[in-house]
């Protein structure tokens, strides 16, 4: 019984988090966005400073009508939102904030694995969406967010392994116990290296050439209104948290800070997961859209080298010190 | 050769330091805007003025301004005199759908009895509500700024030329005449002492 109530507690909270964190990231990219382009951003919804512009958005996508285009296959157009959006979740409840056994929803032995397998799904549900709706700029939409997974799993995937290799195991709590602040520098390439093909994989501006909205209207979600259109985005800003996290705990070092790391290691770990989130509005407000050859040309080219660099890198430290 | 990325650096650069510093958003309707002088919001009338002589109506490029009056008779000031007719205004309307804010009925009027006002929010649902009536052109009139004070070193206005050109002639003329008063005082003082030395 007493289990059942911890699991059903440590559920809660991180449901809490996976619907919290996505607004705040969300809120934060309206203002943050509209003061680096010289604007104000919402200031009405809520009263002070438009706090509550998003939950007025979740209303508005809740009044809207759920339409299913006539040529569309039904079910799997139905489906795609939650199969894009519950990965995170997923994600969210393996990895871990703090130093503690109650830090982290729960314990995953091959944490690292679980995590980037279960994120691929993620972007499977933007597949599912292109292919489903019957619409020429969701194929398009689709068919690009499939050649952008191939090519970005790969250094995503490369570059955490050179961690797992550093700390010699794929459970990422055993991978924060492994941690010294001189992985910093010396992980600092595969760190890149994940981070940019992560924002890519979450077809974040720059990379967001599979949504495009200026030239295929909205890939993917072009069918879609709603709710169900408002789950897409909600998974766009899940996966940012979900990425920030990641990136936080498997390059810099979590829950170790430089003072005060015994009680409040969570502190750490969320400052550090802002401070990406923030980074990644920054390069979505600073960069033009890369074009599609551009992309691919990114990620065989640049990225996947650097991933190997680091990993021969990682290797030979490794033997190195031992 | 410049670094490589450090393009993409300057570009971040740039956005963050936009974000430090103030946003350009007008908040409209919470802060008014601050309008420039001389801003063509809306034509008032100052109907004290109006002396009814269309001259605004006939050089309205748009037909826009609509002016009815009637005579009067004054009875003579003084008496035995001839009695004088007056203009009397009934309406003063114009119509803003038609306005293209020329400004020509202003810069025509000889009596000073249209300014511009930089009153802007006059909207309305129905386009024949455009039509705005002499009270409420008159009402207008209280949002007129007062005139921007001229440059330095600029041009003295012309009433004022003439009035200190008048005040001048005037000084000037008591003061010949005070000198022509002196002068033959002094004579006439002259005379009676030449008188007292002949006895």
């Amino acid at each position: 019984m007493n289990d059942a109530l911890d699991v059903a507690v440590r559920l809660l909270i991180v449901f809490g988090l996976f619907l919290v964190l996505p607004l705040v990231v969300g809120q934060t990219e309206h203002k943050v966005m509209a003061h680096m382009q010289g604007r104000l951003g919402p200031m009405y919804a809520g009263g002070f400073h438009g706090w509550a512009q998003l939950v007025a958005d979740g209303v508005k996508f809740a009044q809207k009508e759920d339409v299913v285009p006539k040529d569309a296959d039904r079910r799997v157009f139905q489906i795609a939102p939650a199969v894009a959006l519950l990965p995170y979740l997923l994600v969210l409840l393996a990895i871990p904030i703090g130093p503690s056994e109650g830090a982290v929803g729960q314990v995953v032995d091959a944490g690292i694995f679980f995590v980037l397998a279960v994120m691929g799904v993620g972007v499977l549900g933007s597949l599912m969406a292109g292919w489903a709706s019957a619409n020429k700029f969701s194929l398009l939409g689709g068919l690009r967010t499939a050649a952008q997974l191939l090519a970005y799993e790969l250094p995503m995937l490369l570059a955490a392994a050179s961690v797992a290799m550093a700390a010699g195991t794929v459970s990422l709590p055993g991978i924060l116990n492994a941690f010294e602040w001189w992985w910093l520098p010396w992980q600092i390439v595969g760190a890149i290296v994940f981070f940019v093909a992560g924002l890519a994989e979450l077809q974040r501006p720059p990379f967001d050439m599979p949504v495009a909205d200026s030239e295929i209207i909205f890939g993917a979600y072009t069918e879609y209104t709603g709710l169900r259109f408002a789950l897409f985005l909600l998974a766009e800003y899940a996966g940012i948290v979900v990425l920030c996290g990641l990136t936080t705990v498997l390059f810099l070092g979590g829950w170790h800070g430089p003072f005060g790391a015994d009680g409040l290691g969570w502190v750490w770990t969320l400052l550090k997961t802002a401070v990406l989130a923030f980074v990644v509005i920054w390069l979505r407000v600073t960069y033009p859209r890369l074009r599609e050859d551009q992309l691919q040309k990114l990620a065989w080219t640049t990225l996947v080298p650097l991933a190997l660099a680091q990993i021969a890198l990682t290797g030979i430290v490794k033997v190195a010190i031992q | 050769m410049p670094i490589p990325g450090s393009g993409l650096a300057k570009g971040l650069a740039v956005t963050l330091r936009t974000m430090t510093r103030k946003t350009v958003t007008a908040q409209y309707p919470d802060v008014q805007p601050e309008l420039p002088p001389r801003t063509r919001g809306v034509i008032g009338l100052f109907e004290e003025n109006c002396t009814v002589c269309m001259l605004c109506a006939r050089e309205c490029p748009d037909w826009c301004i609509y002016i009815d009056s009637h005579k009067e008779t004054v009875p003579p000031a003084a008496p035995g005199g001839r009695e004088r007719s007056r203009n009397v205004l009934d309406r003063f309307a114009i119509d803003f759908s038609l306005c293209m804010y020329c400004g020509i009925c202003i810069e025509v009027c000889p009596f000073d009895a249209l300014f511009w006002s930089p009153e802007f929010e006059y909207a309305e649902t129905d386009i024949h509500e455009l039509t705005h009536e002499r009270d409420k052109l008159r009402e207008w009139m209280w949002t007129v700024p007062e005139p921007p004070a001229l440059d330095p070193k600029a041009e003295e206005p012309k009433e004022i030329a003439a009035a200190r050109k008048a005040a001048e002639k005037a000084a000037e003329k008591a003061a010949a005449e005070a000198a022509a008063q002196a002068q033959a005082q002094d004579e006439a003082e002259a005379q009676s002492q030449a008188q007292e030395e002949q006895q």
